[in-house]
């Protein structure tokens, strides 16, 4: 269930994702990183938008789920297991793990359910610094190979965007399944969904179990990305990167986390010449955005295409947003 | 959605000795009741008498603090109101509740997705479920066509409530509990959605319960009225002869 005709949005995506495809071959080598990076985070982001976005879920734990992706595929790599592989393992084992995250949600809600979910993801943090003889501590694991034949910057964007295009066309097909109209009634009034019907505590797992499962997908795609692995870049900071990134996207948007992950990772380049003040204006830029479009910049360019459309009578005014 | 046929005599819904309190409050004190299959039953009673408490405690929304419910003679009480739901029983709130960033479409196809197929089925299956006739239908008996692809939460508060009591239709169930479903609906849609209610009635055989402070929208649509004041039933019987009762008169204008 989607706003908007559901074909024009997952066209636009599938168009997004070409046009990086195509940019890559026009950038230096860390341009192309940071397009990864990109669609890497887009993976995870647009997890989280499912559970927080459309089912309504407060998560702070998505960056605990990034963070066992990565593991499961730095410790199973080396030991011959094909990307692939690893990739299922890592979205399977996350979408179990989301699953048991998601129980707390059965109780508490909102303000209290993101403070459950920070507790669990310090606790995950806590387990990958301290149990060395697994995550190799806070030295991390370090050399992880790119399968073959991903091994060049560029051609590892490739498989990067190859996920994500698949990721796109499953999310699509979900949200616009009975699966997303329970997900967003869950949102909207649980006690009105129950009365229709609407098994409340499964479609509340499956979304954080799903949204789980992107999260993995993220994290087995990010170790072979950087090649290296150690505990802080799955610490809350990245819970919240990727809370602002829906957030500022559009939460419940189905074009939001790939706009708020454009955002998250340009914008600190285009500001870094600041130096140490980029984060402070990074913040501002970030609480002007969300003061001007409370929708985020998805709902702000429906907006804008709503009003144009307004000035030609000829047209139907359809609801016209993403 | 219709399971086995219950014996025939067996009422569709039994209340017994139902009793629930808010702390002091009693608000519902001892109600037992049983409507039978096609009946149309009315509940009226002045403000804060236990109307609304009754029907949660009915549909598994409030537990009783004691008493029985039984649906087709089978002990439900304690069931969840979306299990309670999946087996032909549907109800609304007093409280209008659709869902404002669904059209009104998809409010209507939500309302009957969890009755069709398994869930996994769903996934796979197509989007609407099948059910895009069936809402169609539905969007025409409540005079929403138009309105079809609008946002719920854009409508007007009298066709958001034809949407709402809509929605509890979408399933084809036995048992509809509607809790003032008149309310904020103007005169002349009154009588259209009188005469909806009463071919969804004759039509699918379903049985209907309904709060209402409208009497005569009660006095021409219920097939019999009980009367509940004070969390308890002072009188049951033919619409006429409730109105006629000189208690209900009693706690209508006491209050
Ligand atoms: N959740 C609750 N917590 C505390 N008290 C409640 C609650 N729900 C209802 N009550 C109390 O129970 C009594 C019955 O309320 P109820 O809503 O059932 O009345 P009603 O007959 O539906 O009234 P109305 O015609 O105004 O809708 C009232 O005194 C009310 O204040
Ligand atoms: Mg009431």
């Amino acid at each position: 269930m989607m706003r908007g005709r559901p074909g024009a949005l997952l066209a636009t995506a599938l168009a997004g994702i070409l046009a990086v495809g195509l940019l890559s071959f026009v950038l230096e080598p860390y341009g192309v990183y940071l397009l990864s990076l990109w669609a890497v985070y887009t993976v995870a982001a647009i997890g989280l938008n499912l559970t927080l976005g459309y089912a309504g879920q407060i998560s702070l734990a998505q960056a605990t789920f990034v963070g066992v992706g990565a593991y499961a595929t730095a410790l199973l790599m080396p030991h011959g297991w094909p990307f692939g592989a690893t990739l299922a393992l890592a979205g399977g084992l996350c979408f179990g793990l989301g699953l048991l995250f998601g129980f707390p949600a059965l109780r508490v809600q909102g303000h209290y359910l993101a403070f459950v979910t920070l507790a669990l993801t310090t606790l995950a943090f806590l387990v990958m610094r301290n149990e060395a003889w697994l995550t190799g501590g806070v030295q991390g694991i370090a050399h992880i190979a790119r399968p073959v034949p991903f091994t060049s910057g560029r051609a590892f964007l490739m498989l990067c965007l190859l996920v994500l295009t698949l990721v796109t066309v499953a999310t699509w097909w979900l949200l616009r399944s009975p699966w997303g109209r329970a997900f967003i009634a869950l949102r909207e009034n649980p006690i009105r969904a129950a009365s229709l019907g609407v098994d409340v505590r499964g479609y509340t797992l499956l979304s954080f179990a799903i949204g789980a499962a992107l999260g993995g997908v993220c994290g087995s795609l990010y170790a072979p990305l950087v090649q290296y692995v150690e505990p802080s870049p799955f610490a809350l900071a990245l819970s919240l990167s990727l809370l602002l990134m829906v957030v500022v996207g559009g939460s419940g948007s189905f074009l939001g986390p790939y706009v708020g992950a454009l955002v998250a990772v340009l914008l600190p380049e285009w500001l870094r010449f600041m130096q140490d003040y980029y984060l402070v204006v990074y913040a501002m830029v970030v609480m002007l955005l969300l003061a001007v479009c409370p929708d985020g910049l998805v709902g702000l360019a429906g907006r804008m295409l709503d009003r144009q459309r307004r000035g030609h009578p000829a047209e139907p005014a359809d609801g016209g947003k993403a | 959605m219709t399971p086995a046929g219950p014996t025939p005599g067996t009422p569709v819904l039994e209340a017994r000795d139902l009793h629930r309190s808010f702390g002091g409050v009693r608000a519902v004190n001892g109600i037992s009741f049983s409507v039978a299959p096609g009946e149309i039953l009315g509940v009226i009673g002045p403000n804060g008498s236990g109307k609304s408490t009754l029907f949660n405690c009915l549909l598994g929304q409030l537990p009783p603090s004691a008493g029985q419910v039984l649906l087709d003679g089978e002990d439900v009480t304690g069931m969840t109101p979306a299990a309670l739901n999946r087996r032909g029983v549907s109800r609304t709130f007093q409280l209008l509740q659709v869902f404002p960033q669904l059209s009104v479409r998809e409010n209507l196809i939500l309302a009957g997705q969890e009755h069709v197929g398994s869930r996994l089925g769903r996934l796979f299956g197509r989007p609407d479920a099948g059910l895009t006739a069936a809402a169609e239908r539905m969007l025409h008996l409540f005079r929403l066509e138009a309105l079809a692809d609008l946002l719920a939460g854009g409508l007007s508060y009298g066709q958001q409530k034809l949407l709402d009591a809509a929605m509890a239709f979408m399933a084809g169930p036995r048992l509809v509990l509607l809790d003032e479903p008149a309310g904020g609906v103007n005169l002349t849609l009154l009588g259209a959605f009188r005469e909806r209610l009463r071919a969804m009635n004759q039509e699918a055989g379903s049985t209907f319960v309904v709060i209402e402070h409208n009497m005569d929208f009660v006095m021409s649509l219920c097939t019999r009225v009980i009367c509940i004041a004070e969390g308890q039933i002072i009188a049951d019987g033919s619409p006429q002869a409730v109105r006629e009762n000189p208690q209900v008169i009693e706690a209508y204008l006491g209050h």
